[in-house]
């Protein structure tokens, strides 16, 4: 092949810009979306950081973070979340690939680890309850309480819609909605994780210094 | 027993003549619509074509007709505030007692603002932003149907708290510890406090479903840097709401969750921190602005260069002032609460950042001017609508930048100067903005014009209105009337509120005058009627037929430059060339009718009432039966049908018919 023809037709035959290419397929579309969705989601966590942060040290006389919080506790909490966002990241594949059994597989993990998580965060509500610690006692604990229990309440929701879009899986097999769907779950899982690495750094790291 | 919570016969305020007036003329009017549609038997046409809609451009319609309808309602509170404060000087009470002059203020603002302005602009950025982008719809158009119900739905129960309970006497910003529970123990706050988080929800959804739309979905050919600027407005406006909603749901949550399990954010006690809701609620509150007024500025943009026949002056110092502001607006929101005792380091910053924002805004005005220098001006309603603008809005600007200097705002703060500044900016901004984008778009909408007459009547009587009614509160301000006064004692107030009174009565005239320019306009339809492209204009929007077809256009347009549509009447359309040659339509996908919004905004109702109520119970059954809608939906089999090209062919043969008689 001639070079010099080679460079002659590339530019009559180069795809437009990005930006000129017209709508791009509903796959993207999709993501997309549902990517500044979370995003808007990670703001109004932002709003919640920044009032715990306001008032991490209104404690009204009540406990601090150093006297509650159970790093032992905390530390399973974590690996228990990252460990399901990796399990999350092994059923995408086993979804790409359209094999049903690992997608199953990596539901089910996914959802143990997040069930396990939750019970464990349920159990360390419980104990705060237990010892007079109530989101009622300080403005401190109020904005705990809110803060952490908005993340649980995300994990929450996200297991019901697991267990959801594993009957969709199962009765609509891996049409293209489903597949989008599975998408937007898994980027909605992973996003937990990002917002629970704040969590356990600025309510459960930093609190035991304060 | 409480089956019904704290709901019983008590909670219905009969012993309140005013307010019983009220609710027996809205049931009246509710009751007279419903006769009307039975009569014409239309409930079903209503529910096929519009409830279930998922067209974004009878969606926008919808906005609209909601953001009409509340405005009257949020008039009608205006007009009763302005007549109590003419009369109530001196020892004189006034018709309003305190309780309810509180309900009325908190009223007006939360509805002008959440259910006026608001679904107007997303009414306006529904209809015409797929139009402009030369695309069939937005990128989710069920999701698009959930959004307007679930903001019907906040519009709704607001209009429930006037005949059921009371309405919140904090003001429509609720502000902490007298929104709290200490303070505000009945239901008001919570009315307040449920329809602000529902239509939040579906303005966020909104803002979600435009940003990827504009970001992802154009046409062939239309580069980020050839969209008209009304998109671009809209983009930015989309992305304030999606930076800055969930702001505002988080700072209500907060203030519900201490109304209803006790918790301690703003509380006095426990270690609760008053400022810190109102720092959250500005820094939402302040985008907020931006996201009202950044449409408008788009709908001017358009309307100036239409009516000039020129192109925009200076396009990409517009488009770069845009997302000037965009970006800025996060960086004021202190502006609000100077007396909070903040550090003078803190006020200079955020004193100095708000003189800041005026510069772009400054770039968009020269810019409007020399779009027109040397342009053929038509002056038209629009054009006139975009003066009076121009005008006002330099002014509001102007004393917002008086404001903007700490010590000033130390005198001025929660004083009428404070209110006659931001009606000068909302109401000389996003209103004659909205009306501008109203009388422009409407012939696309319904395929004929608003009457000119009515509407130039209905410009001179709001203009003229507006100062009467607002230039007086600028000089109350600075002679120290605060805001939201039942009474007063100084005399020397009540002339200028008379004459305020007198403005906002000629604004009822020019109100008056468009609800009668529209049944005009309806009843003279076929005299009105136009062409596709009635004002010459530049945009892919009037490149198609007036009212666009579902599926919006027959062809994809490919876009080749800037002001697309006017480029090609420029070359000379090829199709119209060649007329004996029928041209090869292709069918086209559209997506297919869906209850989803309306059942969903139907449980987020039951839900909202039921929480303010306490009836744990029905919010129970509420949340899930949202739930099985959700679930019902996700199972749907078929979410899309074909337009065969024989339909198409059909409609515009039907249509070029119709344009050659």
């Amino acid at each position: 092949m001639n070079i010099a023809v080679a460079i002659d037709t590339v530019p009559q035959n180069a795809l437009p810009s990005a930006s000129e290419a017209g709508p791009v397929p509903k796959r993207i579309v999709v993501a997309y979306g549902f990517w500044i969705f979370l995003l808007s989601d990670i703001i109004m966590f932002a709003a919640l950081f920044a009032s715990y942060a306001v008032l991490v040290r209104a404690t009204a006389g009540g406990p601090s973070g150093a006297q509650l919080f159970n790093q032992g506790t905390v530390a399973i909490e974590t690996a228990c979340l990252l460990i399901s966002s990796y399990t999350c990241g092994l059923m995408s594949l086993a979804i790409n690939s359209r094999n049903r059994l690992g997608t199953y597989l990596g539901a089910l993990i996914t959802f143990a680890l997040g069930a396990t998580f939750l019970t464990l965060e349920l159990r360390e509500f419980a104990e705060m309850i237990a010892r007079g610690a109530t989101p009622q006692r300080s403005a401190f604990l109020s904005a705990f309480f809110t803060l952490v229990g908005c993340h649980g309440l995300h994990v929450a929701l996200g297991l019901i819609w697991l267990v959801v879009m594993m009957v969709q899986v199962a009765v609509m097999g891996f049409v293209a909605t489903v597949q989008r769907r599975l998408l937007c779950f898994s980027l909605f899982w992973h996003a937990l994780d990002i917002v629970w690495v704040g969590v356990f750094t600025v309510v459960y790291l930093m609190g035991v210094s304060l | 027993m409480n089956l019904l919570g704290r709901l019983d016969w008590n909670a219905i305020p009969l012993h309140e003549p005013i307010i019983m007036g009220a609710t027996v003329f809205m049931v009246l009017i509710v009751a007279v619509v419903f006769g009307f549609i039975t009569m014409k038997g239309a409930w079903l046409y209503l529910w096929r074509e519009w409830i279930t809609t998922v067209d974004h451009k009878r969606i926008g319609v919808m906005y609209i007709i909601l953001a009409l309808v509340m405005m009257l309602r949020g008039f009608s509170d205006a007009i009763m505030m302005r007549a109590q404060q003419a009369v109530a000087a001196g020892g004189a009470q006034g018709y309003l007692p305190p309780e309810h002059f509180d309900q009325i203020f908190s009223a007006h603002g939360t509805i002008m603002i959440f259910f006026m302005a608001m679904p107007f602009v997303v009414g306006l950025m529904n209809f015409v932003v797929p139009l402009q982008l030369g695309i069939r719809d937005v990128a989710f158009p069920t999701l698009n149907s959930v959004s307007f119900w679930l903001t019907a739905s906040g519009a709704l129960l607001i209009n429930v708290s006037l005949a059921i309970g009371e309405f919140s006497k904090a003001g429509w910003t609720g502000y902490a510890p007298l929104s709290g529970l200490q303070f505000s123990p009945g239901v008001g706050v919570d009315y307040y406090l449920w329809s602000l988080q529902i239509s939040g929800l579906g303005t966020l959804l909104a803002g979600v479903n435009f940003v990827t739309t504009i970001l992802k979905m154009r046409a062939p050919g239309m580069s980020l840097m050839r969209m008209p600027v009304f998109c671009w407005t809209a983009l930015a406006t989309n992305l304030l709401i999606v930076a800055a909603f969930p702001i505002l749901t988080a700072a209500l949550a907060m203030l519900l969750l201490d109304r209803y399990l006790d918790f301690h954010f703003f509380t006095l006690d426990a270690g609760g921190n008053q400022m810190l809701y109102v720092n959250l609620f500005w820094v939402w509150g302040h985008p907020e602005v931006y996201i009202l007024i950044l449409p408008v500025f788009g709908v001017f943009s358009e309307v100036i260069a239409t009516f000039s026949r020129k192109p925009l002056f200076g396009y990409r110092s517009m488009v770069a002032a845009t997302m000037a502001i965009c970006v800025l607006s996060f960086l004021v929101w202190l502006h609000h609460f100077f007396t909070m005792g903040a550090s003078a380091a803190v006020n200079g910053f955020f004193g100095v950042m708000t003189m800041i924002i005026a510069v772009p805004t400054g770039v968009k005005v020269f810019n409007w001017l020399f779009t027109m220098y040397g342009g053929r001006v038509r002056f038209s309603v629009p054009v006139l609508w975009a003066i009076g603008f121009m005008v006002t809005f330099v002014i509001g600007g102007m004393t917002g930048v008086l404001m903007a200097v700490p010590p000033a705002d130390f005198q001025l703060h929660n004083s009428v100067f404070l209110i006659a500044h931001f009606h000068n900016v909302i109401i000389g901004g996003v209103v004659f903005g909205v009306m501008a984008g109203y009388n422009y778009w409407f012939p696309k909408a319904f395929g004929f014009r608003l009457d000119e007459r009515w509407g130039k009547v209905s410009f001179w009587c709001w203009f003229t209105g507006f100062y009467l009614a607002f230039m007086p509160l600028y000089l109350l301000g600075l002679m120290g009337m605060t805001r939201r006064m039942q009474h007063y004692d100084n005399p020397a107030w009540q002339p200028w509120l008379v004459v305020a009174l007198i403005g906002t009565v000629i604004i009822m005239a020019g109100i008056a005058c468009q609800v009668v320019q529209l049944v005009v306009s309806i009843r003279n339809r076929e005299k009105l009627r136009v062409s596709d492209d009635p004002w010459n204009a530049r945009t892919l929007e009037w490149a198609t037929t007036s009212p666009p077809p579902p599926w919006n256009f027959a062809f994809q347009p490919v876009v080749a430059g800037l002001d697309a549509y006017w480029s090609s009447k420029q070359r000379g359309r090829a199709k119209e060339d060649k007329p004996g040659l029928a041209p090869d339509y292709a069918p086209i996908e559209m997506p297919k009718n869906s209850a989803t919004g309306f059942v969903t905004a139907f449980f987020a109702v039951v839900i909202g009432f039921a929480l303010i109520w306490h009836i744990w119970w029905l919010a129970s059954v509420g949340a899930f039966g949202a739930f099985l809608t959700l679930i019902a939906f996700a199972f749907r089999r078929h979410s899309e049908f074909e337009v065969t090209a024989e339909q198409i062919a059909r409609f515009e043969r039907a249509h070029q018919a119709g344009v050659a008689a």
